[in-house]
């Protein structure tokens, strides 16, 4: 049998969403962007919203992320996306509005732009992707960092005394009265890649019934930036960033989740 | 029948905004313009015509709202002064990168630093010559009244849509903070329809998506786009220019001055009129483009130029341009919000210009 043969549209399992465009990731083979991307593009496609979304584009690794997504977008400067984000969603409430950020761009130069969006309870989506470091600059100590990591901004590890502590934003973001869905994901896994899919998804439902700001962190990896082969990379992200970032909801329908 | 209103100008540049159908304000109070904002709250232009305000966390925060609000192809705005316009600054280069159509509002106030709140015009410089990082102009227009401060509402956000660029009203404390008549004309609608060429509406099944960005990390793209916003500039130069000339027909002394500076030297043409020295005034309305045309033709006619600026001399540098080698050009101006009074410049006229 050849393989021309079994290539049917009944035989058809799993195809990429065209809401993913063909054009090659500019990310490194191993990180998690790639699949945080399709997981964000897959809730879209499935959600029938496409020509209603405009998303938002950060300036970091994925500051091409509008290459690479097929709605309307528009790349905001270092850290604004979320006061971008509530520019566009103040002239089209109607619309579905997202940020797509990572943790230098969300926790440390757009800390106030982060926590006033939420506090307002602006009524958008941001996707949030913690690997602890900056990547598109090459490495250096990110607000995220654990303590003792090794960047190149902190070659000798993190230390607590003399650079401060790792930020945690999105348990910082469950508090404020404006957040309505609050969770954290990762990507390294099947199983996790469809749990956050599952928690994007609940967090644009939220966007969709006008709850207020809704946000999924997914940690992620940073084979790249932390020295490492990716399967060790998320070997590394289970065994250190977990304990310190656990996933899981923070918040749900406005509510606190357990010991929140 | 006329519909006019005491107003201060800060007011009437939010009526302005108002009925000229604009979709959003975002700003952060600072003196002396807060009264744009606090207008603009009490009178609920969301009721009155669908308007957004809000008011932001930061001038970052705000004119990067403008910036997220201008891609969607409204009609959006901002106001601030001096220490909150350089704030702004990264953004408006994003603006203009972009090539996003809003209008900014400057009600400067005295620098460098906090400053004072009082007058002042030493932004000239940061308005006409970038402020931001890289290769773009605004078109910057000076009101010296409180009725054009509500006419360039509407002129504003025309010549922002025509060459989709941010355009910054240059005003100053002084004419944002006075009361004075204003007409008002009629409430233009909000606009209804978007330009799917390059406005984030949502893409449209079948057709493209959109991108608004001023980022393309391919250096000869990058210069095309470049050479498309110079060329923007181009026909902005040639069609875009707009002064007032006062007194000028019998002139031998000319003043270059704009908003409040140009009312004072107003009135000091009539102090020197009554003494017979004959001064005219060339009233630059649009500084960028600036009037070097009509100023080039009337300079050989005169004895001699006095730019009047409340700064340490900024505009004079395109005075001296503009008008060559062959008149004597001089510049008086106080600064760190002090004003100068007509007698002031009347008699630095004197003395700069005819007992030298």
């Amino acid at each position: 049998m050849d393989i021309k043969d079994i290539i049917k549209p009944e035989n058809l399992v799993y195809q990429k969403t065209p809401l993913m465009t063909d054009k090659t990731l500019s990310y490194c083979p191993g990180c998690g962007h790639g699949t945080a991307h399709r997981i964000v593009m897959e809730v879209i496609e499935e959600m029938g919203i496409q020509s209603e979304t405009i998303g938002v584009a950060p300036v970091g690794c994925s500051v091409l992320a509008y290459d690479f997504m097929n709605v309307d977008m528009v790349g905001a400067s270092h850290g604004r996306a979320p006061a971008v984000a509530t520019g566009i969603k103040r002239c089209w409430p109607e619309k579905f509005v997202y940020t797509y950020q990572g943790d230098g761009d969300l926790a440390a130069i757009g800390t106030a732009e982060t926590i006033h969006a939420a506090n307002r309870g602006e009524n958008i989506t941001i996707i949030f992707i913690n690997n602890g470091i900056y990547g598109m600059t090459g490495g250096q100590m990110a607000p995220t960092t654990l303590e003792g990591m090794k960047t190149s901004t902190s070659p000798y590890g993190r230390d607590l005394k003399s650079m401060g502590n790792p930020l945690k934003m999105t348990e910082l973001l469950a508090q404020l009265p404006g957040t309505c869905y609050v969770s954290r994901q990762s990507v390294h896994s099947p199983r996790n890649v469809r749990r956050a899919k599952k928690a994007i998804r609940a967090a644009f439902e939220s966007q969709k019934a006008n709850k207020g700001l809704s946000l999924v962190e997914i940690v992620s990896n940073c084979n790249s930036g932390w020295k490492m082969e990716p399967v060790a990379s998320n070997e590394w992200m289970v065994e250190h960033m977990f304990p310190f970032y656990p996933l899981g909801d923070l918040k749900v329908d406005g509510k606190l989740v357990n010991n929140q | 029948m006329k519909e006019l209103r005491l107003m201060k100008g800060n007011e009437a540049v939010a009526e302005g905004a108002i009925r000229a159908g604009a979709d959003g304000y975002f700003g952060y109070p600072i003196t002396p313009q807060s009264e744009v904002m606090e207008y603009l709250m009490a009178q609920q232009p969301e009721k009155r015509t669908g308007m957004v305000v809000l008011q932001a966390e930061s001038e970052v925060a705000a004119i990067n709202m403008v910036y997220g609000a201008a891609s969607t192809g409204k009609r959006v705005m901002t106001s601030s002064s001096s220490p909150g316009i350089s704030l702004m600054q990264e953004g408006i280069s994003y603006l203009a990168g972009a090539e996003l159509p809003c209008l900014l509002l400057n009600v400067a106030r005295g620098g460098p630093g906090l400053g004072t709140i009082q007058p002042s015009q030493a932004d000239y410089f940061q308005s006409v010559k970038g402020g931001g990082h890289g290769d773009y102009q605004l078109i910057v227009l000076a009101p010296s009244s409180v009725q054009e401060m509500f006419d360039f509402a509407f002129l504003g956000f025309d010549l922002a849509f025509k060459y989709r660029n941010p355009v910054l009203m240059l005003s100053d404390g002084l004419i944002g903070q006075m009361m004075e008549k204003v007409e008002l004309c009629e409430q233009l609608p909000r606009v209804t329809h978007f330009d799917r060429s390059w406005t984030l509406t949502g893409k449209p099944d079948g057709q493209e998506r959109n991108i608004v960005t001023s980022l393309d990390l391919d250096a000869s793209r990058q210069e095309i786009h470049n050479q498309h916003l110079q060329e923007k500039y181009r026909q902005c130069k040639e069609n875009e220019v707009r002064f007032e000339l006062l007194n000028t027909d019998d002139a031998e002394y000319l003043f270059v001055a704009y908003g409040s500076s140009a009312r004072i030297c107003q009135k000091a043409i009539q102090l020197g009129r009554e003494e017979g020295i004959k001064i005219g005034l060339l009233r630059p309305i649009t500084l960028w483009p600036f009037p070097a045309k009509p100023l080039s033709e009337l300079a050989p006619r005169m004895k001699g130029i006095l730019s009047v600026e409340q700064s340490a001399g900024q505009m004079v540098e395109d005075v001296r341009l503009s008008a060559g080698c062959g008149v004597h050009i001089e510049h008086y101006g106080r600064m760190g919000g002090m004003i100068p009074t007509p007698e002031q410049v009347l008699e630095n006229l004197k003395k700069l210009l005819i007992t030298k």
